[in-house]
């Protein structure tokens, strides 16, 4: 079935001229049409645009152009992706019509490489959650099981690599976006280096922490998109300006001599027994193809989430001031400027992204920004301290992904439940390391997700020892049911 | 002695005159159509990132070194979020704790002293859009080219002890601002603007009174008359048993009022924070020094050295080193021409006078320096007169030609030929029997009035004082 192919497997067939660009885009079109009606990954399908990019690349294959990396893939993108004339909503109703002038710069990449846009795929409204639940539009479903959510907020992207719609997708990841999703759906996802990957055309959750990162269908395709994406981009300041490596050339390196550091805060009580199971059994691998496991303690871990959750809504309530119904999207009637901004933004915004503008503000406000924010941000410091330290002794640290499997729609409704969701991922981001999900067992016929957190820069390492447990497992070839007991009915936009 | 002791400081916005805005490549032109020098960075669209112009950076640091402040070796920006239609982005893009220059002074001259003013600390920012608010519409238009355009701002310690200092302050910091060449300072177009920090407090007291911020003094009139007005509106507060409540007003330049906008309590939190969009700033020695030594020289040198080089008097010395483009016109002139003084004189007269009813600069004229020395040579070896160098100046000013060409074309030459004056003068004395009358009977004025017509009939080219010596010759 053409739509299961990897992006290697795909690539290898068009170069061979077995298939066309066109039929492998047909073929996920047709996917996304059968599939997404109960899974839900996508907000907006661009099949016109796709059937024509990749009938060009088609031709530009006839003609005997030189193609580029991923010429004819399909793929998907979050919709807090800026694509240019492509409707861009962050799955919030106050994003209304907004469509970019231009193309975020991983998408820009993207583009040039040959890659073949077919829609946008829904998230927790931006960014804002751990199962997309949190969506203005609809609730994306888990492919394994559509009781469950896909996880959050990248759970379209998620859920569409997942489901077979596409053969790639790109996420954003501030606080474990990406990873927890990609273990909630038993796919591959990782969060590069914070600066590894430009964010320009990203909109903005906490722009100290946002990073685009891929989902793929196994770790070769993981590293043949960060390929295309990984760049120094001179229209972000913060992004770095060094050489990308060739992150599918050392993949088959193995771990021999691998140190890996296994920090026992991320085993302890709030991790489920049987994704502490799994993981642990994963780590048995890698040792048993020659890497070194040591238990160590990074003891600041505990402090990740009451940091993040001072930190990023900080960030947000000044990054989400624009959405002032002034110069773009939804403007609600009123009389005068101030009942103009306050029912533009209180009609605008779902409950958690104002929730979390309120907290944001209040920890940036006069008299509280010592005790909160600068708090956090020393905090913060001594985190990435913790990591670096750990990381002088050890090339790897795995943990689990998230502390549990997908949980059913609707059952997570306290905010501060679901914040633990991104307990194993928060402290990546917040100290600006690359990490990776990746399936390593099953519970329950639900995938579990495998976290490794690598040193700055240190994509490479990661990969190579991701491929080399991915081609011990064969856990990557199981291939989830698509079905569920009933789907409850959404709004539909 | 007055009962109060008046305390000012000022916040001097100065916009840099870059050729793109602080954090994207748009053009800081002013003037244009509207919104037509905007990108996604600038509109604050979704997804788009700053990117800091080096070249803001050089001259904000340009400007704090003119203002003898330390240039720290680490800045960084923060984001002043606030709600307003012209910010596109909710918040704008500043300096908080970590300014590019602190802790400087400047100089200046009132009434024959010096005084030493404080300079904070200066800092930058990004510029916001305009409304438009059109007249009878129940809309407004904004306009985001000026958005994004760079800005410094200057603030003042508060040490200013009365209206007339803060304007003398404000015309020092502008010959400053003007010297390093960053921005053209000129407060009706925008490109400087000033809110103050007033407040008086009982005469030889040590604890400043609650202070009030004026904002939209627009011209350096304005800031004198409106501090003016300001502090005789708190002291009549005081005097009537009253206190001075701590807010924001605003000048009122038609009806000469200032009036409370905001209290104390409806001002903004502004919720500063690190922007975590742009990095830090690390601000080598090195490029510092290289800044450094592109300064020219500063106003206050140049004045010293007027006054020693070319003994000018400390009035003109001040008021020609005020302004660079006068100051160099002036040299300019001098490596053609020897005499300082003559020149001084002819730029202090004519020159001011012609600039001041234009409300132009120097260089905004067509005069160039070589033509003055010519006017001056001209002058000297008797070729026209002072008057006729007038007309010539006029001339000058409005067709840019030379002034011999002038003299020329227009037959101004000087008549100094004995003769031919002596003509004229024997006419008048036969067309005038009355005033010669009056004259021998002890008028003297009726002398002015032949001498007079003797001008007239020459068309103001008679050397006058030949003309007085041959009148006074015939009559006697």
């Amino acid at each position: 079935m053409l739509e299961q192919c990897t992006v290697a497997e795909a690539l290898e067939r068009l170069e061979k001229k077995e298939i066309s660009a066109l039929e492998l885009t047909e073929a996920a079109l047709r996917r996304v049409e059968a599939v997404d009606e109960s899974v839900k990954a996508f907000v907006t399908v661009t099949k016109n645009e796709a059937l024509a990019a990749a009938a060009l690349v088609d031709a530009k294959r006839l003609s005997g152009e030189a193609m580029p990396l991923l010429a004819g893939i399909p793929m998907a993108l979050k919709d807090n992706l800026c694509t240019k004339g492509v409707l861009t909503t962050c799955s919030s109703k106050i994003l209304d019509n907004f469509k970019p002038p231009y193309d975020a710069t991983a998408v820009e990449l993207l583009r040039d490489a040959g890659a073949v846009l077919l829609g946008k795929t829904n998230l927790d409204e931006f960014a804002m959650g751990s199962s997309t639940e949190n969506s203005a539009f609809f609730t994306t479903r888990n492919p394994w099981d559509l009781e469950r959510v896909p996880g959050g907020s990248s759970g379209g992207s998620a859920a569409a690599v997942a489901a077979d719609e596409v053969c790639f997708a790109l996420g954003s990841d501030t606080g474990g976006s990406i990873r927890q999703p990609a273990a909630f759906c038993g796919v591959v996802g990782m969060k590069p280096t914070y600066g590894r990957v430009s964010r320009y055309g990203l909109i903005a959750f906490a722009s100290s922490l946002d990073q685009i990162g891929p989902f793929t269908k196994d770790v070769r395709d993981c590293a043949i998109v960060m390929n295309a994406i990984a760049r120094y981009d001179a229209r972000d300041t913060t992004s770095v300006p060094m050489e990308t490596p060739d992150y599918t050339a050392q993949l088959s390196g193995g771990v021999k001599g691998l140190r890996i550091g296994v920090p026992q805060e991320y085993f302890a009580a709030g991790i489920d027994q049987d994704v502490r199971n799994a993981v642990q059994q994963a780590l048995a691998v890698l040792v048993a193809l020659g890497a070194e496991a040591e238990e160590i303690s990074l003891p600041h871990t505990d402090y990740g989430i009451a940091v993040y959750y001072l930190i990023a809504p900080a960030e947000a309530s000044s990054n989400l001031a624009r959405y002032d119904g002034v110069q773009y999207g939804y403007r609600a009637e009123a009389d005068n400027l101030l009942e103009m901004y306050q029912k533009t933004r209180s009609r605008g915004f779902g409950s958690e992204v104002k929730r979390r503008i309120m907290l944001g503000t209040y920890a940036l406000s006069s008299g509280y920004y010592d005790a909160y924010y600068l708090k956090a941000s020393q905090v913060r410091t001594l985190i990435k301290q913790e990591f670096a330290e750990a990381f002088k002794k050890f090339d790897l640290i795995l943990t689990p992904t998230a502390p549990s499997t997908a949980f059913p729609v609707g059952t997570v409704e306290d905010p501060l439940t679901m914040y633990l969701n991104d307990i194993c991922t928060i402290p990546v981001n917040l100290a600006g390391l690359p990490a990776l999900s990746m399936p390593c067992g099953f519970v329950n016929n639900l995938p579990v997700g495998l976290q490794l957190i690598g040193k700055p820069f240190a994509e490479a390492t990661i990969l190579r020892a991701a491929y080399a447990y991915e081609q011990h497992s064969g856990l990557i070839k199981q291939k989830p049911a698509l079905s569920g007991k009933g789907v409850p009915q959404d709004e539909q936009i | 002695m007055s009962k109060y002791e008046t305390v000012i400081g000022l916040e001097v916005h100065v916009e840099l005159a870059t050729a793109t805005k602080i954090f994207c490549s748009c053009p800081t032109e002013f003037g244009k159509e509207p919104n037509t020098h905007v990108c996604p960075v600038c509109l604050g669209l979704p997804g788009s990132l700053p990117v800091l112009n080096k070249r803001v950076v050089e001259f904000a640091i340009k400007a704090g070194l003119a203002l003898n402040c330390e240039i720290p070796r680490f800045a960084k920006f923060d984001r002043k979020n606030y709600f307003y239609p012209d910010l596109p982005k909710a918040y704008q893009i500043s300096q908080y704790d970590l300014p590019l220059a602190v802790n400087g002074h400047l100089e200046f001259e009132l009434n024959g002293e010096t005084k030493r003013v404080g300079i904070t600390r200066v800092h930058l920012e990004e510029d916001a859009g305009k409304l438009v608010h059109a007249q009878f519409a129940d809309y407004s238009l904004a306009d985001y080219n000026r958005t994004g355009v760079p800005l410094i701002e200057i603030v003042s310690e508060p040490e200013l002890r009365s209206p007339e200092e803060a304007k003398a302050y404000l015309e020092k910091l502008k010959s400053i601002i003007q010297y390093t060449g960053i921005s053209d300072v000129k407060m009706e177009e925008g490109s400087l603007r000033c809110d103050a920090n007033v407040s008086i407090m009982p005469a030889g007291s040590k604890e400043f009174g609650t202070r009030s911020e004026i904002k939209n003094m627009n011209s350096f009139k304005a800031v004198q008359r409106g501090l003016a007005y300001e502090v005789e509106r708190q002291r009549e507060v005081l005097e009537a048993g009253g206190r001075v409540v701590q807010e924001t007003r605003r000048w009122d330049e038609h009806k000469g009022i200032t009036y409370a906008l905001r209290s104390k309590e409806e001002a903004h939190d502004y919720r500063y924070f690190p922007d975590p969009d742009l990095v830090p700033i690390i601000v080598e020695t090195a490029w510092v020094e290289e800044i450094r030594q592109s300064l020219p020289e500063m106003p206050d040198a140049r004045r010293k050295r007027y006054l020693k080089q070319w003994g000018l008097s400390e009035y003109d010395a001040t008021v020609i080193t005020a302004s660079k483009s006068m100051a160099d016109f002036f040299e300019a002139t001098l490596a053609e021409y020897h005499d300082a003084k003559a020149v001084a004189n002819s730029l202090l007269g004519e020159v001011l006078k012609y600039l001041n009813a234009q409300g132009i600069e120097i260089q905004q004229t067509k005069l160039t320096p070589s033509h003055l020395a010519e006017l001056l040579k001209l002058q000297d070896d008797g070729t026209i007169s002072g008057k006729i160098a007038k007309t010539v100046f006029e001339e000058m000013f409005n067709s840019g030609k030379g002034p011999a060409e002038i003299v020329k074309e227009q037959g101004l030459v000087q008549i100094s030929d004995q003769d031919a004056i002596a003509a004229i003068v024997a006419q008048v004395i036969a067309d005038n029997p009355k005033s010669v009358a009056d004259f021998k009977a002890g008028t003297e004025k009726a002398l002015g009035f032949l001498v007079g017509q003797v001008m007239k009939i020459s068309q103001g080219r008679a050397n006058p004082e030949m003309v007085n010596q041959l009148l006074r010759e015939k009559l006697q």
